[in-house]
């Protein structure tokens, strides 16, 4: 299987889940992940509204009412559930949900993440991310390292609106494979094709080099 | 008592200046028929408080760009940009809340409590001017009640008495707003007698709806669609 970047970030996120897990996917690369996971192993919740969703496996399956959190149809696994937008949060906030895969704009040192608003621009969606950042037990950034016309991610703090207070567990990009270790990052793997200097030129925040890495 | 009228009918109780709670994630569970009425209908200087405000030139998209809104509540007006473009040029007024904060505050409102303290948002330039409280060492913020003059949600089922049943992804907003406004019109694919739902199954018990109106618009494999 030949993967492209985002795909390559998606099964990297998927390595990270434990059997079992309830997980909530973001909208973008997040929703790749369904496609590097073995959907019997996990329960995939979508905030607005089902726990067991699968990906669409035929046109026959297609029901324009059965949708994500991007508001792209889905199917429904055997033994799923529907409940109301208030439940669904309840969940949510509740610390019901294992790991929450987001998107992010800026991750900064302090392990915030910005991925809601960018000053001066028509964006006003915020969704559910504040909420997922306040009660998944385990919060996972997949995102491509640099943005297209080269802007860095990784900073030493956010400049545009911060989503929470809390800091996320772990960063997946393209390039490495950061985890937040007594409140610090650690990079704990170079991706395939990628290198600590790569790394390091694209990185603005400070972080540690895992020992096993040579 | 037969609470079944005509969308012309029920689109009566909006009034200008009212604050309108209206369901739907997108158009999926939106009371499509409902807001075609409300295109119709002469009611300016609304309150609409919804998830997305539809999308753009859609679903409440269409009364929006009829200027009938003056302020928007929701969580993610990203999928009608017209919404963020309407703000910056000072032409309505919107509250962005996070989508769990929008639909607790909601169910607050419906379960007779004035206000909660979430963590969700703490520290973050939505909660700039919110009461904080520290809990358990942990920043929470205080959230006041939302409530609305008219509830239009959109549910599968409905008996004559009003008992709701919702279908699949479509239940989203609809459940907790139909507790949430002083009158609410429930638009429903299917209407069946009193005794016909289980009453394990309902969602939505009738005391919260005042009218149930047939639907004449549905989201289909074909897009939206006008019944014959």
């Amino acid at each position: 299987m030949n993967l492209d970047k985002r795909e390559i970030i998606a099964k990297r996120a998927a390595e990270e889940l434990k059997p079992g897990s309830i997980i909530n996917l973001g909208i973008g690369i997040p929703t790749l992940v369904t496609k590097f996971i073995n959907p019997d192993d996990f329960f995939i919740h979508t905030e607005n509204g089902l726990l067991g969703m699968k990906e669409l496996e035929s046109d026959e399956e297609f029901d324009p009412l059965i949708v994500n959190a991007g508001k792209m149809a889905v199917g429904e696994e055997i033994g799923a559930s529907y409940f109301d937008s208030a439940t669904s949060f309840s969940m949510i906030r509740g610390g019901h949900v294992d790991v929450a895969i987001l998107g992010a704009l800026q991750v900064d040192e302090n392990g915030q993440i910005a991925n809601w608003a960018i000053p001066g621009k028509n964006i006003l969606g915020v969704g559910g991310a504040m909420d997922l950042l306040s009660g998944a037990k385990k919060v996972i950034v997949s995102i491509t390292h640099t943005a297209k016309d080269g802007r860095i991610k990784l900073v030493k703090e956010c400049d545009y609106p911060i989503t929470s207070l809390r800091a996320v567990d772990a960063i997946v990009t393209d390039l490495g494979f950061f985890e937040r270790v007594d409140h610090e990052w650690v990079l704990k793997e170079i991706m395939p094709n990628s290198s600590l200097e790569e790394i390091t030129k694209n990185t603005e925040f400070h972080f540690k080099v895992d020992q096993d890495i040579n | 008592m037969d609470k079944l009228k005509t969308a012309k009918e029920a689109i009566q109780q909006v009034q200008t200046g009212n604050t309108v709670m209206v369901g739907g994630f997108g158009l999926v569970g939106a009371p499509l028929t409902m807001i075609e009425e409300l295109t119709k209908h002469e009611a300016y200087d609304l309150t609409i408080v919804s998830n997305n405000v539809g999308e753009e030139g859609k679903g409440l998209g269409k009364v929006l760009r009829q200027g009938k809104i003056k302020k928007a509540i929701g969580s993610y007006f990203t999928s009608n940009r017209e919404v963020g473009t309407l703000y910056n040029e000072g032409k309505i007024d919107v509250q962005l809340v996070p989508q769990g904060t929008f639909s607790e505050s909601i169910r607050a409102g419906g379960a007779g409590i004035g206000g909660y303290y979430t963590k969700t948002g703490a520290g973050t330039k939505l909660a700039e001017g919110k009461e904080e409280k520290i809990m358990n060492g942990e920043k929470y913020v205080l959230e006041e009640a939302i409530k609305g003059n008219v509830a239009i949600i959109k549910a599968d089922k409905a008996d004559t008495l009003g008992n709701l049943q919702y279908y699949k992804t479509a239940r989203n907003f609809n459940p907790v707003m139909a507790t949430a406004a002083d009158f609410v019109i429930a638009e429903v694919d299917e209407i069946v007698d009193v005794g016909e739902l289980d009453p394990e199954s309902i969602v939505t018990p009738h005391l919260y709806v005042d009218v149930v109106v047939r639907s004449r618009y549905q989201l289909t494999k074909e897009g939206v669609v006008e019944l014959g």
